[in-house]
């Protein structure tokens, strides 16, 4: 093997290694802002989910139905899934009503995203907790995940 | 929000692509550079790491689609890069008669383990929020994990460091889980816990020290981290550990203050250390003099021998097969950036560099997009690790620091190490797969009836 052939192959592979380098740099660049959202997915139809065509939603096996408070004032009260968004809160307005003084008028808000279902905390006084955590961002929540509104406790059941 | 993530699979598989190409290319460019031939199980050796890397690959397609496009191919890279080293020092090792010369073999062994265990963590781990729930249980692994090289049978100690255990044939470094597991901990305890530790606490002179009675954490965990240093005489481990856990406090709280008790108590550690650690002392000698140690016993030979090897490499280094790595002790696992200064130079260690430099990046990247505050802090986490690691065996290896025992990340021999980085990556592109997500489309509230005011506010004593 000469000087010169072994010579431009360690030029040949720095080269590559750099390529790699480099392209990498590329992606990261192209991905810094993302990607704009079609207009048609963000205005149009409210939660483009590709289960939504035709006939209403007819629960799963094992997906949640009704939403149940199972603790506090008013232990008991349940509003169905299919009424969703739901809202949470001692207003007049809302699907649960609860008469907890340390509940907002318009608190949470438990709403379906696909099969997923999520509570959104509506910018309450006390705020929104899932388990121990107070939430920030509509969060997932599944059956019998415990959220916590004021001195309520809410879960979804079957 | 105006825009959302985009997947950007292609663009991983075109980065992989080129990753592999960095990986087989160097294993050819060491076969023909030592043996004058294209080595002969190229096909086979190639078509494995290509099968794991595919492999890693479709596991992210399906069961993180929006992860990180980068990560991936960077750490691919890399790993391939250090086997393609490990090869090259095996095959000098081999023709000078030496025992082990088998390392590559072995590596790739690991590899598989570890591209194993990142399909796993992948598949099992669909949401990193449920490691919230394992705050404690993880924080007790690490430590017993870190305490078990010293129980007897299990516990071996190896070139002076107590951080190995022997099962079943196989010796194992647990430091190297136990530190994915202790960034497990920190978060899921400074999550809950930041606000006491952000807010509480006096202002002196332009800076928020801390109360007293928060500084209990930082003190056990420097408390375990000296444990680590006097015991287990491990100083790159009780600087990692400790690093990390600062990093991490300072990022959960905002504080500058914390850096600076952290960084007061980590120089009257370093200052006890080096009075009373002999080991400690020669580190300084060697790393301030190193030409005056270089014959004694335990001597700065080794460290001379790789900057010897890294200035005779220059800028493009000498070529694969016609340098001297054998020359140095380690140059297969702490002292690997020096042979590949020396046979690829400054060029290629700029390049491995600048990968680590983006490993990072794309970490905090994925903190700072990442919507829970217990991703965010993971993220830094792992990031941390890295970092930390990195610019302590480089900066030890290069002569900028002294030098301190730790592998560098996916380009050293070393299993333990190797199969937990690749955890590591599993848990940021599940992280990031997280965080990149499009946000849940709920419906915009109508909030002009809302008022609050009459809502009692819970009183927090």
């Amino acid at each position: 093997m000469s000087e010169l052939t072994l010579f431009l192959i360690r030029i040949a592979f720095l080269a590559i290694l750099w390529i790699f380098v480099l392209s990498a740099i590329s992606v990261i660049r192209s991905d810094m802002f993302g990607a704009r959202v079609p207009e048609t997915a963000r205005g149009g139809a409210p939660a483009p989910s590709r289960k939504s065509n035709g006939k209403p939603r007819k629960p799963r096996r094992g997906a949640p139905t009704h939403l149940l408070v199972v603790e506090g004032e008013n232990a008991g009260i349940r509003a169905e899934l299919t009424d969703a968004p739901l809202l949470i809160g001692r207003g007049s307005d809302a699907a649960i009503k609860l008469d907890d003084d340390y509940v907002s008028t318009r608190h949470a808000r438990v709403a379906a995203s696909g099969d997923e279902w999520f509570v959104e905390d509506l910018g309450s006084t006390n705020g929104t907790y899932v388990g121990p955590v107070r939430i920030t961002q509509p969060t997932t929540i599944g059956l019998g995940v415990q959220v916590r509104v004021g001195k309520t406790i809410l879960e979804l059941r079957k | 929000m105006g825009f959302v993530h985009r997947r950007r699979r292609g663009a991983e598989l075109f980065l992989l692509v080129l990753a592999l190409v960095v990986g087989i290319g160097a294993y050819a460019a060491v076969g023909l550079g030592v043996e004058g031939t294209v080595p002969a199980d190229l096909v086979g050796y190639g078509g494995w790491l290509t099968a794991l890397i595919v492999a890693a690959h479709v596991t992210v397609r399906l069961v993180a689609p929006y992860a990180d496009p980068v990560l991936l191919p960077l750490v691919a890279a890399l790993n391939g890069l250090g086997l393609a080293v490990l090869r090259r020092l095996d095959l000098t090792y081999e023709a000078n008669g030496l025992d082990q010369h088998t390392f590559a073999r072995q590596q790739l062994t690991w590899m598989t383990l570890g591209v194993v265990l990142f399909i796993a963590t992948l598949v099992l781990l669909r949401d990193h929020r449920v490691l919230q729930r394992f705050t404690y249980t993880a924080g007790l692994t690490g430590i017993l994990l870190l305490i078990l090289p010293f129980l007897p049978f299990v516990g071996r100690e190896i070139n002076g460091a107590r951080i190995w255990i022997n099962v079943a044939g196989f010796s194992f470094q647990p430091g190297e889980v136990a530190k994915v597991m202790l960034v497990i901990a920190f978060a899921g305890y400074l999550v809950l816990h930041r606000d006491a530790l952000a807010l509480a606490g006096r202002r002196v002179v332009f800076v928020d020290l801390p109360r007293g009675r928060d500084l209990g954490p930082i003190m056990a965990m420097f408390g375990v981290s000296m444990m680590i240093l006097v015991l287990q005489n491990d100083l790159g481990s009780s600087l990692l550990f400790f690093g990390l856990f600062l990093v991490m406090l300072y990022v959960a709280t905002e504080r500058p203050g914390w850096l600076v008790v952290g960084g007061l108590l980590f120089g009257a550690g370093a200052l006890a250390a080096y009075t009373f650690v002999g080991n400690v002392q020669n580190r300084f000698n060697f790393w301030l003099r190193p030409m005056d140690y270089y014959d004694d016993s335990p001597g700065s030979f080794q460290l001379v021998e790789a900057l010897f090897g890294q200035g005779w490499g220059g800028l493009i280094g000498r070529g694969f097969g016609n340098g001297f790595p054998e020359r140095v002790p380690f140059a297969y696992s702490d002292f690997i950036v020096s042979t590949i200064g020396e046979e690829l130079g400054l060029t290629a260690v700029m390049a491995i560099i600048l990968c680590y430099g983006l490993i990072v990046e794309r970490a905090l990247r994925i903190a700072l997009i990442s919507r829970d505050g217990f991703g965010k802090l993971l993220a830094v986490g792992l990031g941390a690790i890295v970092a930390l690691q990195v610019f302590v065996v480089i900066g030890g290896v290069t002569g900028l620091i002294p030098l301190t025992g730790l592998t560098t990340p996916f380009l050293s021999y070393g299993g333990s190490s190797l199969v937990a980085n690749w955890v590591v990556v599993a848990l940021l592109l599940r992280v990031s797969d997280q965080a990149r997500r499009p946000a849940p489309r709920l419906e915009p509230v109508d909030d002009s009836g809302a008022d609050s005011e009459t809502t009692q506010v819970v009183k927090l004593r």
